[in-house]
């Protein structure tokens, strides 16, 4: 009796858990499938017509959204890497008895709220703004120039947004380099340069590997930043999104943007992961 | 992730990374990215500082966005003056403290199923909360309108509940999981010879020895949920939680009371992290 | 993470569970795959239409079984865009005053669309949408919230301001036959908006939206029967007589705009927002908008329709279907066409009335008040904003009025400029 009732103990466990999220995730998913083949409209009402015209619509509609929304991705990330890793290196190595205090500061920004934090963005970077008024009432910029409304203004704030999503697993690999190993390779005559480049950059190549991962998908399908820092120019793949669901109630071309846009990103993930062994990936994702 | 980076010990012994202090050029080097680090930390900060400081500024009209002169009215009793904007917060704390009840009640039973036991079907589940949280919030709230709409169910408090929990389950499942996996069996069997029934067993011996990723977890989800916009904006209907009401009115301007708002939850939030990390190192010692 | 704790010690049960157990495999994906098979059959629904249509006749005849058993509840909620009234204006506590019900005012509509994509839903699902009086555009949104039946239609016999004091005019609107469902609101234009700051004045033709000098910093307006018209007028088009050909045109018109990067963003009511902030020097806008923000935030805005020609509408007040206080909802809507408050409206709002009767009273108050106040009132009284002749009136057009397959097709060509 025993016996049985442990051998059921870890399905009753999951019972709860596992069936809210196939019911409010994974189900919802196979509608948004149905949806993004189903044609009609408000009036109307929708029905499934197998209308794989959907996707092919949307994506040669918004096809310049897409490749947008890829470009800024890898830009963002990259920027995040650039400012993320020299920081970590120097709270991992140099921070001693404040490492935490430091991981804090860095982490601060994020109990404010997000929308909150890009509208202050807007306001800082306004054309006449807390950073450029007082730049144009010196003189120093013409009174054109602006800030907001650029590829640049949505990048940044991307970058701003998702930092934090970096800089913490590259830390975390980085703090655990057994100092050991590094000082054996000082002992060994190597420079301060060598010992960067063969010992502790590839060890830790596992904590950028997964901070791309976490990094890179929440910034492509982002819209939020390029509502309120860009301009017409600058929207993203999310933009259209959001206004087909919410504005033009367009629900089949919505649902068709939206799983194109998670299949390029699952795709992306699993040559990822393909890339580097499909155990780091679920490891890195699991911390 | 944040939670056990915050709860880490001080380093000390022969593990610790620490490269020998060097020569001038070395120290150059250390003191730039010194610099650099500090930069950083500082661009993170700008926008906070600006919504703390705009939070007592005395703006004419409804734009706070040049500085007028000092008040702390904004911070007393005219914290309430729009009924929209807390009615918003009071929904925003409501459905934060549902989403997180349900999530960690669901997310630790799930996470002792994955910590403790190997059963068929472990590596659906896996697979499955894998996608739950990497998935663009995007696609989660558009799949989850279609959903609702589909289906007739009426969107507002419900629904915002249910999404909530849906993406929060996930992330405690994880955290409990990582503290399961070192949980060590032969405890719990101990209790079971004793004659303790599996609910007391469960009661005394295993949770509590998995509550602090149980609160981590917990922690994580409260933090998800009351900062939500993307997902929330499309399962909310009519309702109005705190970040859709920031998104709705930053058209025509947001007034003082939004930064005091902002920067009560940001002072919450650090006095939690702190008192987290404080009481964690406490109880190791 | 870093401890040399029990954890890492070799022979740990608790870590060789972790090491050993299976990630995933295919059979896992094959069984997901069944399941989402399964769901594919639950989700081969659709999402149910309109039903049919409903004539004028029937229309009548739903009010007439309708209000009979409907009661006065003693409160009323008022959704309406910002800009116009402020919560607590005189015209609203007056109303309090007199009949003892207490009116909840919110500015919660942007625009017709994204007003009509939040309330949709909710109505369909047979839920109140919490408001009781709603005010919209006379367009796509209109004839949609008609043609899916969530409007309830109004009690006539509780309209005796409107039948008595309403111009003959604004009593037949060809979109909404025998007032079913909507009385006006306020009319206005849709014109051009500048910053003297940045724009040196006076604005006269509409081309100066196309203006490289203001690259990056000009305003246009998300409605795309806002911009449609915009677009057909810039090309010598009569919007009223137009055909799709001539909406192509338009539209590349448009899509140059946006693609040289002249402008900044397209906007809901948040373009007094940017304006205001100096981010948009020169914008399509709403004409008693500018008047309301120069009086609330001290702005020195300016205002003019384009020679070439702007736009005209009309924004009604209706009543959502579900509403919670019908009863109430039809005493404020007729309050406002007592002459007296329809006198007091406009001079707050400075758009156009539907009540002639208010000039005259608008005309005294402007003689008996005194200082910046007897001036405003006075511009307010002459403006050929909220009087228009029939020279103005010469230069605006309706929206492009379209039905049917036309209305796909005319957004099928506008929203791609605009959207994303």
């Amino acid at each position: 009796m025993r016996r049985l009732r442990s051998r059921l103990t870890p399905y009753l466990l999951i019972l709860p858990g596992g069936m809210w999220l196939i019911v409010f995730f994974a189900l919802p998913l196979i509608f948004l499938i149905s949806m993004s083949l189903q044609t009609g409209d408000v009036t109307n009402g929708f029905s499934l017509t197998w209308h794989w015209q959907n996707y092919l619509t949307g994506i040669s509609q918004y096809r310049g959204q897409f490749i947008r929304s890829l470009l800024y991705g890898a830009a963002a990330t990259g920027l995040c890497i650039v400012l993320s890793y020299p920081t970590a290196y120097w709270i991992a190595f140099r921070g001693g008895a404040r490492k935490t205090m430091y991981l804090f500061l860095i982490l601060l920004p994020f109990f404010v709220s997000f929308v909150l934090r890009t509208i202050s963005w807007q306001y800082i970077l306004g054309d006449n703004g807390l950073l450029l008024g007082p730049l144009k009432s010196a003189g120093i910029l013409p009174p054109g120039f602006r800030v907001l409304a650029t590829s640049a203004a949505v990048i940044g704030g991307l970058t701003y947004n998702y930092l934090p999503f970096m800089v913490l697993p590259i830390y975390v690999a980085l703090e655990r380099i057994d100092g050991r190993v590094v000082e054996a390779a000082y002992d060994l005559y190597a420079s301060k340069v060598e010992a960067f480049r063969k010992i502790i950059l590839p060890l830790s190549l596992p904590g950028v590997f997964a901070g791309v991962l976490l990094n890179f998908v929440p910034v492509a399908s982002d819209y939020v930043n390029a509502q309120l820092l860009g301009g017409p120019n600058n929207t993203m793949i999310g933009n259209v999104i959001q206004d087909q669901y919410l504005n033009l109630q367009n629900y089949p071309i919505g649902a068709a943007l939206s799983f194109t846009l998670m299949a390029i990103l699952l795709v992306g993930i699993f040559l990822y992961a393909k890339a580097l062994g499909s155990e780091n990936v679920l490891e890195a994702a699991a911390q | 992730m944040i939670s056990t980076v915050l709860d880490s010990p001080q380093p000390a012994g022969p593990g610790t990374p620490q490269l020998p202090a060097g020569r001038g050029k070395r120290r150059t080097g250390d003191r730039l990215l010194h610099i650099y680090t500090w930069l950083v930390i500082i661009w993170l900060a700008l926008p906070i500082a600006g919504v703390l400081l705009f939070s007592f500024n005395n703006p004419h009209g409804k734009f706070n966005y040049a500085w007028v002169g000092f008040t702390l009215k904004w911070w007393g009793p005219k914290l309430f003056q729009y009924p929209s904007l807390t009615h918003a917060m009071l929904n925003s704390i409501l459905v934060g403290l549902l989403a997180t009840a349900l999530a960690t009640t669901l997310g630790t039973l799930v996470g002792l199923a994955l910590g403790k036991y190997r059963f068929r079907g472990q590596g659906s589940l896996n697979l499955v909360q894998f996608a739950a949280i990497s998935a663009p919030e995007i696609v989660l709230g558009s799949s989850l309108l279609t959903y609702f709409i589909t289906l007739g169910i009426p969107l507002g408090v419900v629904t915002i509940v249910i999404a909530h929990t849906a993406f929060c389950v996930s992330f405690v499942a994880i955290t409990v999981r990582a503290r399961a996996l070192t949980l060590d069996p032969f405890i719990e069997e101990a209790a079971r010879d004793l004659g303790a029934g599996p609910w007391t067993t469960f009661r005394i011996v295993t949770l509590p020895m998995i509550w602090p990723g149980v609160m981590s977890g917990a922690l994580l989800a409260l933090a998800l949920s009351i900062d939500d916009f993307i997902t929330t904006n499309f399962v909310a209907g009519q309702v109005q939680t705190y970040p859709l009401f920031i998104w709705g009115a930053s058209r025509e301007g947001l007034p003082p009371q939004v930064n005091v708002m902002g920067s009560i939850i940001f002072l919450g939030g650090v006095a939690l992290a702190v008192l987290s990390s404080v009481r964690s190192r406490r109880s190791r010692t | 993470m870093t401890e040399q704790t029990p954890e890492n010690a070799p022979g740990n049960p608790a870590l060789l569970r972790g090491m050993t157990q299976r990630r995933y495999g295919r059979r896992d994906v094959l069984r997901l795959g069944g399941i989402a098979a399964a769901g594919l059959g639950l989700a081969a629904c659709g999402v149910a239409g309109a039903g049919k249509k409903v004539s004028l006749t029937q229309a009548q005849r739903i009010a007439a079984a309708y209000w009979p058993k409907q009661h006065q509840h003693g409160v009323v909620n008022f959704a309406n865009w910002p800009l116009y009234i402020d919560p607590d204006h005189e015209t609203l506590k007056m109303f309090t005053q007199q009949t003892g019900i207490n009116v909840h005012y919110s500015e919660v509509i942007q625009d017709d669309p994204s007003w009509f994509a939040k309330i949709d839903p909710i109505i369909r699902s047979g839920q109140p949408i919490g408001y009781d009086v709603m005010v919209v555009t006379d367009g796509f949104e209109f004839s949609d919230l008609v043609a899916l039946q969530e409007l309830t239609p109004l009690d006539q016999s509780m309209l005796k301001n409107f039948h008595k004091h309403a111009a003959p005019k604004f009593q037949r609107r060809s979109f909404d036959p025998g007032n079913t469902y909507s009385i006006p609101w306020a009319s206005g234009s849709t014109g051009i908006a500048w910053n003297p700051k940045y724009v040196s004045g006076p604005i006269t033709s509409i081309n100066e939206l196309w203006n490289p000098k203001y690259k990056g910093h000009v305003g246009m307006m998300s409605d795309i029967q806002e911009i449609g018209n915009f677009g057909l007028i810039k090309l010598g088009i009569d919007p009223e007589s137009s055909t799709e050909a001539d909406w192509r045109k338009a539209a590349q018109a448009l899509k140059e705009q946006r693609q040289a990067g002249i402008v900044r963003q397209y906007y809901d009511q948040s373009y007094i927002s940017a304006l205001t902030q100096g981010n948009i020097w020169i914008t399509m806008a709403w004409s008693g908008d500018i008047f309301q923000q120069n009086i609330s935030a001290g702005t020195n805005l300016q205002f003019a329709v384009p020679q070439e020609g702007g736009n005209i509408w009309t924004d009604n007040m209706m009543i959502p279907k579900h509403a919670q206080n019908p009863v109430d909802a039809m005493k404020l809507m007729d309050w406002f066409y007592k002459p007296e408050i329809a006198a007091l409206l406009t001079e707050g709002i400075n758009y156009i009335t539907a009540v002639p009767d208010a000039r005259q009273i608008i005309t005294t108050d402007a003689a008996r008040a005194a200082g910046s106040k007897a001036t405003t009132l006075q511009q307010v009284a002459n403006s050929s904003l909220v009087w228009p002749s029939a020279e103005t009136y010469r230069r605006l057009y309706n929206y492009v009025s379209v039905s049917g397959a036309h209305v796909d097709a005319y957004k099928s060509i506008f929203e791609p400029v605009v959207a994303g």
